[in-house]
């Protein structure tokens, strides 16, 4: 099941090298690519911009999975087909395939199991299926990027995770209608009921807004189903990324997989180990308070943590790591002996996992959603990039069974792109993969401190991946001419120190990177229209007159920098924005689209909202001119972008 | 029990109106209005300060927002936020619940805060699209907040985290101090210091402008034509109808007429008042710097320390303009009144020293004097 790794040793040797000689060869085979590059074909790679669509194929992608009732059946999101797949345990076939919204991510049954609701990520709905008989009788509105999905103990009411607009919202299912939206963290995504249905349990892929440079928080977010609304938020400090909870039956444990950054220190620690510490945060009656315990080993991680289940019995707790294309089983009561016999915080002691990890089981390419049969006996863990589900006795923690979920026979540069983006394995010890900082290949809303050159120095923000053909030069400061560049050599040299990917791997991962495509605009009309104000903004975004009607010089014109489609001339420019601790002022100038989602701002990420880009880090009109600007008109020029 | 003499000229007039007038039946006013227990919280038992700006009853807990620090009393304790804790600001001028989810806005003397269940967020002029970081007044309207700054109002739509600004360039609002606002269904009203009352129909989309007919002057030439003054500082719309609260008296707007209330024609202690607080059409309480007033519509009832004895004090004035001293126990920790919320049938009073809870009392044993 894992990926066969033989052929990279080309890239294991140029690990060898010296980091310059290595660096210098990678330049030469990127360069030497860079034709090649260019030219469009299905069978050979195509990562030049623009070109993806030709090669790619309809994958399935299943990412979640339900059980129905009476334990024959499982429904699978597939979130590449927008579908749901209905499949046969004992034969292991696909029975049906019920077509719903556009990528959806989550799915829950009603209490009774009568219906099954799965979320439209793309469309902000919920589709609503009768279980008897496989389709679709109501589309419900939801939050923006809706993920996580819930019903009450009665079936009366959905709770949903709204992942681009931070909320939960909540819906009656007698009206159909959002009754309200709870604030949930930022990238709100899973949710979780608790056994006796009195609250419900929400996390968040993206940290909650915090002050520059300082650590990162996150929150496991508690509602009251009576009330329905918040009671409490457990702070998860340090945490940045969180995902999957399971709560066991009865209800004293709860679980929660979790990404710890260490984002505030030069990443080229990533020799001495612990970039990223992928671990747990338990809580509940059972542990007293919120206690972190780590995952990894010593010389070994086991990357991104995603799904989670607990046992009925509550012996053992089962964990995929998505990057290190693995499960991780966990016997509970020798956790929680561990966990009672530390008084001090051991989540950065990564010699405590051997007390309570009992086998690590290799499953397929980004393990997702993870579910137990009735009598336990069986885990499935479904593979989001080989399309297929690995069963798993859990007597004896080997692979039993692989369920094919029939999807395309054929594997495509985009696809092998993929996989490359969301595994670890080609890092130092397999600590992190691309996907650990582009989250479900977005961002991870935290600034790095990238490379070696001494400790606060250079301080970047995470960009978007989003439709970047055309905005090259890549990295803030524009240092990397194209994709290949920015990918490869850097990619060996600054994050992974180890081996680097060989000369297919990378034009295949390029291909990948290039076929991310722009999410929807949510702040702009369907029909493309845009309101007075974010008319005004427009005006103002375009304006080539200080208000006096004087000129204003074509580099301070907003619209000239960020021109184009992507609304960037893709130069480097000095707009005031640099600190002392910046090699240099001069700042890529970056694309524009979707930027509502990508906060905080500015190559540090210094600016925490849009507003701040003018009204703290603009003093001179460098970066615009904004000082004659009325706060009304601020307002409209922020409507305008968030439309981009 | 005794008759007090009363000293101030209209509560004379009521008096030797009452002696002329045996058919009026004070007493039985006198009983009917709502008495309480007062029992008062300062510094000494955790009140984060004495100066208390505002009160929010959230079921069994209770906001107060002071000069340092925004308290939250619950089962007896008292927890405090202040800027350490993540506040915007210390001083805490207006508080407004969202009733739906729970969430508490926090208007401050620097900026605007949300207490989400435990969490804290803080909108400023410089981080969002916030007019300006001197909060008088929030207010929620469903999926929106309604904001009075300094410098205009703001509209945030919680959903889109979309801002609207109103100030002088776009709505008739020709004084930007806005100083209160009370949001409904349908409409929303604003008290502008100094400019009156703006009403915002929600499904217009368009402003109107209330303003006193006598102008700025301090004189009432035309009394229950309009607005009783410009500087207003509290607005209560309730049932449709409208209680506005200025510097100079008060006001109560039915959509056709209004009819106004001042110190020497009503029960009101002082024209000096810093909030109403209308319960419906008909009855609302009135924070003034001289104690806490009442009007059921007919009578009303000031509670206050005497301002010269300082012992508690309860007067009763009927529609007659008869005026009943009860004789009482408690009183609100000052004369000096900020604010009041309601508790069921018991008010939580905002004070200039000390945060008062009046514990309503149905079967009173106090007479009347």
């Amino acid at each position: 099941m894992r990926l066969d790794t033989s052929w990279r040793n080309g890239a294991k040797l140029l690990a060898l090298m010296r980091p310059s000689l290595a660096l210098t060869s990678l330049i030469t085979i990127a360069l030497t690519l860079t034709p090649i590059l260019l030219v469009p074909a299905s069978t050979t790679a195509a990562p030049g911009p623009g070109s993806s669509n030709e090669t790619r194929e309809r994958y399935l992608s299943p990412i979640e999975m339900s059980l129905s009732p009476d334990g024959r059946q499982i429904y699978v999101v597939c979130q590449g087909s927008d579908e749901l797949r209905v499949v046969d345990i004992e034969s292991g076939k696909v029975l049906t395939a019920v077509s719903v919204g556009r990528a959806p991510r989550g799915i829950t049954l009603s209490p009774d199991g009568a219906q099954i609701y799965v979320t439209n990520s793309t469309d902000d709905t919920v589709s609503v299926i009768d279980a008897a008989a496989l389709r679709v009788t109501r589309t419900l509105p939801t939050g923006f990027e809706p993920a996580g999905i819930v019903s009450d103990k009665l079936g009366k009411t959905l709770y949903v995770a709204n992942r681009l607009s931070g909320d939960i919202s909540v819906i009656d299912l007698t009206t159909g209608q959002e009754a309200k939206r709870l604030l949930a963290g930022r990238g709100a995504s899973y949710l979780e009921r608790s056994p006796d249905g009195k609250f419900i349990y929400g996390t968040h892929i993206y940290p909650n807004p915090g002050a520059f440079r300082t650590s990162p928080n996150s929150e496991i977010t508690v509602i009251d189903t009576a009330r329905q609304t918040v009671v409490e938020r457990k702070s998860l400090h340090n945490v940045a990324g969180v995902f999957h909870l399971a709560l066991s039956a009865d209800g004293k444990l709860g679980v929660v997989t979790q990404l710890r950054p260490k984002n505030l220190v030069p990443l080229a620690h990533v020799e001495h180990g612990w970039a990223f510490g992928n671990s747990l945060s338990l809580f509940g009656e059972d542990v007293g308070g919120t206690v972190q315990v780590p995952l990894d080993e010593l010389d070994r991680y086991y990357s991104l943590p995603w799904g989670v289940v607990i046992s009925p019995d509550k012996s053992r707790m089962f964990v995929t790591t998505a990057a290190s294309e693995s499960v991780t089983v966990i016997d509970v009561s020798r956790l929680l002996d561990f966990t009672r016999s530390r008084r001090e915080p051991f989540v950065n002691d990564l010699s405590a996992s051997a007390n309570y990890v009992v086998a690590r089981i290799p499953v397929g390419h980004n393990p997702r959603g993870v579910l137990l049969s009735k009598d336990a006996a069986r885990l499935y863990v479904a593979n989001r990039l080989d399309d297929n589900i690995t069963v798993i006795d859990t007597r004896t923690n080997q692979v039993v069974r692989t369920i094919d979920l029939d999807g395309p026979r054929t594997i495509n540069p985009i696809r092998r792109g993929e996989r490359i983006f969301f595994t670890a394995d080609y890092a130092f010890q397999g600590q992190f993969g691309c996907s650990n900082c582009h989250l479900d290949a977005t961002i991870d809303g935290l600034q790095w401190d990238l490379e070696p050159d001494g400790f606060g120095k250079d301080i970047v923000d995470n960009r978007s991946l989003e439709d970047l053909a055309g905005t090259e030069p890549f990295k803030w400061n524009g240092g990397n001419p194209d994709m290949p560049t920015e990918c490869g050599p850097r990619t060996e040299k600054y994050f992974f120190r180890s081996q680097s990917f060989g000369e297919r791997e990378l034009t295949d991962l390029v291909t990948f990177v290039y076929s991310l495509p722009y999410r929807p605009n949510r702040y702009r009309s369907p029909n493309g229209e845009l309101t007075p104000a974010q008319e005004r903004g427009k005006a103002i975004f375009e304006r080539t007159k200080y208000k006096n009607g004087n000129p204003i010089p074509e580099r301070n014109q907003c619209a000239y920098c960020h021109s184009g489609p992507k609304f960037t001339n893709n130069r480097q420019v000095d707009v005031g924005t640099g600190k002392s601790t910046d090699r240099s002022p001069l700042i890529d100038v970056p694309q524009l689209r979707n930027i509502a989602y990508s906060a905080p701002y500015l190559h540090d990420g210094s600016a925490r909202s849009l507003e701040e880009i003018w009204t703290v880090f603009n003093p001179k009109d460098l970066h615009g001119v904004s000082n004659d600007l009325r706060k009304e008109e601020l307002n409209d020029l922020v409507e305008y972008l968030k439309t981009l | 029990m005794r008759i007090k003499a009363i000293t101030s000229l209209a509560i004379l007039a009521a008096a030797i109106l009452v002696s002329f007038a045996p058919s009026l039946t004070p007493l039985a006013t006198a009983q009917e209005m709502p008495r309480f227990r007062w029992e008062n919280f300062t510094t000494a038992n955790g009140l984060p300060d004495n100066h208390v700006f505002c009160v929010l009853v959230d079921g069994n807990r209770i906001w107060a927002g002071t000069e340092n620090g925004l308290g939250r009393y619950e089962n007896g304790a008292w927890k405090i936020y202040r800027p350490v804790d993540g506040l915007a600001h210390q001083a805490v001028l207006s508080l407004a619940l969202d009733k739906r989810t729970g969430d508490l806005w926090v208007g401050t003397m620097s900026g605007l805060s949300r207490l989400s269940a435990g969490r804290i967020d803080n909108f400023t002029q410089l981080n969002s699209g916030l007019s300006n970081d001197v909060v008088y007044g929030v207010g929620v309207q469903g999926d929106f907040l309604w904001v009075a700054t300094a410098a205009g109002a703001s509209r945030l739509n919680t959903r889109t985290s979309q801002w609207a600004l109103f100030n002088e360039r776009n709505t008739p609002m020709y004084e930007i101090w806005t100083y209160a606002v009370s949001p409904a269904e349908d409409k929303v009203y604003y008290a502008v210091w100094g400019g009156g009352v703006l009403e915002y129909n929600v499904k217009t989309e368009r402003w109107k402008e209330y303003d006193d007919p006598d102008g700025e002057t301090q004189l009432v030439l035309m009394k229950d034509q309009g607005l009783i003054h410009e500087i207003t500082t509290s607005v209560s719309y309730v049932d449709n109808i409208l209680w506005v609260a200025t510097y100079f008296g008060a006001s109560r707007y039915d959509g056709r007429y209004w009819h106004n209330f001042l110190q020497k024609d009503s029960g009101l202690p002082s024209n000096f008042i810093s909030q109403v607080k209308a319960v419906d059409a008909n009855r609302a309480w009135f924070s003034t710097d001289k104690g806490l007033a009442y009007y059921d519509g007919a009578n009303w009832a000031v509670y206050t320390p005497a301002l010269d004895t300082h012992k508690p004090e309860m007067l009763v004035r009927n529609a007659a303009g008869t005026v009943t001293q009860i004789d009482v126990q408690t009183a609100p920790a000052h004369n000096y009144i900020l604010g009041v919320d309601f508790q069921g049938d018991d008010l939580w009073v905002a004070t200039a020293k000390g945060l008062s809870h009046g514990i309503r009392e149905h079967d009173s044993k106090t007479g009347i004097k």
